[in-house]
């Protein structure tokens, strides 16, 4: 086993896949002769060629659409958007099309494309560098979104986007770059489906998912201390949700709280919350609690951003309240 | 050209225009619901371009005025009326409807209802037939409305960087919906605007079908030989309005329609054909006959006769139904 960067992993996924595939293509501002912002394609152009790793101009609706347009005709196309603030600019060919294609053709034509994108508050970068918006894919028919935590799913499961024949939207986040995590020497896969209680409890059921998830385990550290057993579950995949690790969870621990980086308003958590309502609502012996961002544009000044996020405190104490000790 | 060749043209525009008006019947008769946009008056660009492509082989793609397109391609005129009609048995299994008719195995890659978004996917399109170092092409049909979207500036720039194989046919039919070009666009010669792409392009008449075989010729030989991209304009004319919700008398003059009209596609190729002694007006007859039958007891017929789709598949096609789980799973917790 060694120890990979988060960076390091979706390099390793790209190389693999490309290198098990010639099919297989980036496309995205930078990647190539840069190397990619977050170095997630360096050395690649320098392996593969300017005919597979592809620097496109700052046109995220045309070249993500042109990836679309390549997966329809059977290459498999990763999509790199910088930030996912950008990525709104893509939304017609990925909402409008890679979503809706396989359905409104009867299945008869699939648009196996992967998109990348890093989304999340990371340190200072202001509203239009910060925002999350995976409630907005996660709320749309025809995608699959993933939310790999860490290196070890960020490669597994980048293997699998590549492989799996629908359009996968595949979130990252600007702070977890860096985080490292032991990962197998050979070839694996993570499988895109399925949450992961990735520590057990008894006492109180965390949510999150990729940053939020991580703030739930330092939560569940805290709480730990004074004698609370906290479960934490990363969802993983948005979309589709898994509603029975979700249930079957909350009916062992009987309260629960969703975290997420997000407004609160339609999103991850009031979708979650939905979730746990309709599937085992008399399973819970407390009121839910959402942590969420304020709602506001994220705003530039330290101290702003940080009371406009949350952090492993907020989580904390959203858990004291749903075990009614604050 | 053959007179056969020229005989079988002029039946093939006959036989799309009186399929375009069965399908004004059936929506006015409520038997096909939706938005539907008609292609009347336009037959010779599809039917010339579409007639030099190597069908089955290249990549079709168009907006949301697309039963012709994709029934020159080789989608069965069948599948096409049932798609229009919701049935099973359509060329998109009913999901799509008229403006997403879907033929994979003839390469129609579909019609779009988001103007100019096909840009970007014939671009893909023909990225991939570069990537697979074939010698197919990729043909993008669009109208002028198109070109003030940002994709076609997007994609331009793309296409002529990469040299990817793909044609642009520009239908400039005068309207962007109910906004006249001049009103809509800075530059109404549409050939002009790739220009600024590096991109060679011109402009030609739309009602002529030889003219539109000979033009698309050169043109396609250029794409095909390894050139890069290339964008044809094709001035032609709507007879219907932009859908079926429209008024053309809100938006353009009977005068205007009068002049058009007398630049009919299948007008001009007639006589040109009684002219040159390929064909008679007797023959002519005969076709429209031969037609009209085709469409109502075989067409039609299909469409009606064809099951609805079964509600218990709505939720199929979302997503892969059969993925593998290799790669899909779900994840199994201890």
């Amino acid at each position: 086993m060694a120890e990979l960067a988060y960076w390091e992993a979706i390099r390793r996924a790209h190389d693999e896949e490309m290198a098990n595939d010639p099919m297989v293509i980036a496309i995205g501002e930078d990647i190539g002769v840069v190397g990619g912002t977050y170095k997630a394609t360096s050395g690649l152009y320098q392996k593969y060629g300017e005919k597979r790793i592809i620097d496109a101009p700052i046109s995220e609706n045309s070249y993500t659409g042109i990836g679309i347009g390549a997966s329809m005709a059977g290459v498999r196309p990763i999509i790199e958007i910088m930030s996912i603030n950008f990525a709104l600019l893509a939304l017609d060919t990925l909402i409008n099309a890679a979503a809706k294609i396989r359905y409104m053709s009867g299945g008869r034509v699939s648009c196996p494309i992967v998109l990348r994108t890093p989304g999340g508050t990371a340190h200072q970068l202001a509203a239009q560098h910060s925002a999350r918006l995976a409630r907005m894919f996660m709320s749309t028919s025809g995608l699959r979104v993933v939310t790999p935590r860490g290196a070890m799913d960020a490669c597994g499961m980048l293997k699998s986007a590549v492989r799996c024949n629908d359009p996968v939207i595949f979130i990252e986040h600007e702070r977890m770059y860096n985080m490292r995590e032991e990962v197998p020497d050979t070839e694996y896969f993570r499988p895109l489906e399925g949450a992961e209680i990735v520590r057990k409890g008894t006492d109180i059921t965390l949510i999150g998912y990729n940053w939020s998830f991580i703030l739930c385990m330092k939560a569940a550290d805290m709480l730990a201390k004074d004698g609370i057993s906290a479960e934490v579950i990363d969802l993983r995949s948005l979309k589709p949700l898994d509603r029975e690790t979700i249930r079957r969870s909350v009916e062992k621990t009987h309260r629960v709280l969703v975290a997420e980086e997000d407004e609160a308003a339609v999103g991850t958590g009031a979708e979650i919350i939905s979730v746990i309502i309709e599937d085992c609502f008399f399973a819970l012996d407390a009121q839910p609690v959402r942590i969420h961002a304020a709602d506001v544009p994220v705003p530039y000044a330290a101290n702003l951003e940080h009371a406009a996020i949350p952090d492993e405190h907020d989580v904390y104490k959203g858990a004291l309240k749903v075990l009614g000790k604050i | 050209m053959k007179a056969a060749d020229q005989k079988r043209l002029l039946r093939e525009m006959i036989f799309f225009r009186r399929f375009e008006e069965r399908c004004f019947e059936a929506y006015m008769e409520h038997k096909i619901g939706g938005f539907l946009h008609l292609y009347s008056g336009q037959e010779a660009v599809a039917t010339g371009v579409l007639e030099m492509i190597r069908r089955g082989q290249d990549y079709v793609i168009t907006g949301y005025r697309d039963h012709i397109h994709a029934i020159k391609t080789g989608a069965p005129a069948r599948e096409v009326m049932a798609e229009l009609y919701g049935k099973d048995t359509g060329s998109s299994r009913g999901r799509g409807g008229s403006m997403h008719i879907f033929d994979p195995t003839v390469h129609f890659m579909g019609g779009y209802a988001l103007v100019g978004q096909p840009f970007p996917l014939a671009a893909g399109l023909a990225l991939a037939c570069k990537h697979k170092g074939t010698d197919q092409i990729a043909v993008c049909f669009l109208g002028d409305g198109a070109n003030n979207q940002g994709t076609f500036h997007e994609t331009m720039n793309m296409a002529s960087l990469w040299h990817l194989p793909v044609l642009f046919v520009c239908e400039n039919n005068q309207y962007a919906i109910g906004t006249r070009i001049d009103r809509s666009t800075a530059v109404v010669d549409q050939y002009k605007r790739v220009c600024g792409y590096n991109i060679p392009s011109s402009q030609h008449d739309g009602q002529n079908i030889e003219t539109v075989i000979d033009a698309a010729a050169k043109a396609i030989d250029h794409v095909r030989s390894g050139n890069g991209p290339y964008f044809i304009e094709f001035l032609t004319y709507r007879q219907r309005g932009h859908s079926m919700s429209d008024k053309t008398a809100a938006y353009r003059s009977r005068e205007e329609e009068v002049e058009w009209a007398k630049r009919d596609p299948i007008k001009l190729y007639s006589e040109k054909l009684v002219k040159a002694k390929v064909v008679t007006d007797a023959d002519i007859k005969a076709m429209e006959h031969e037609v009209l039958n085709e469409i109502e007891n075989d067409i039609v017929k299909f469409a009606e006769e064809s099951p609805a789709p079964k509600v218990e598949d709505l939720n199929k096609f979302v997503l892969d139904d059969s993925p593998d789980p290799r790669w899909i799973g779900p994840l199994q917790n201890s």
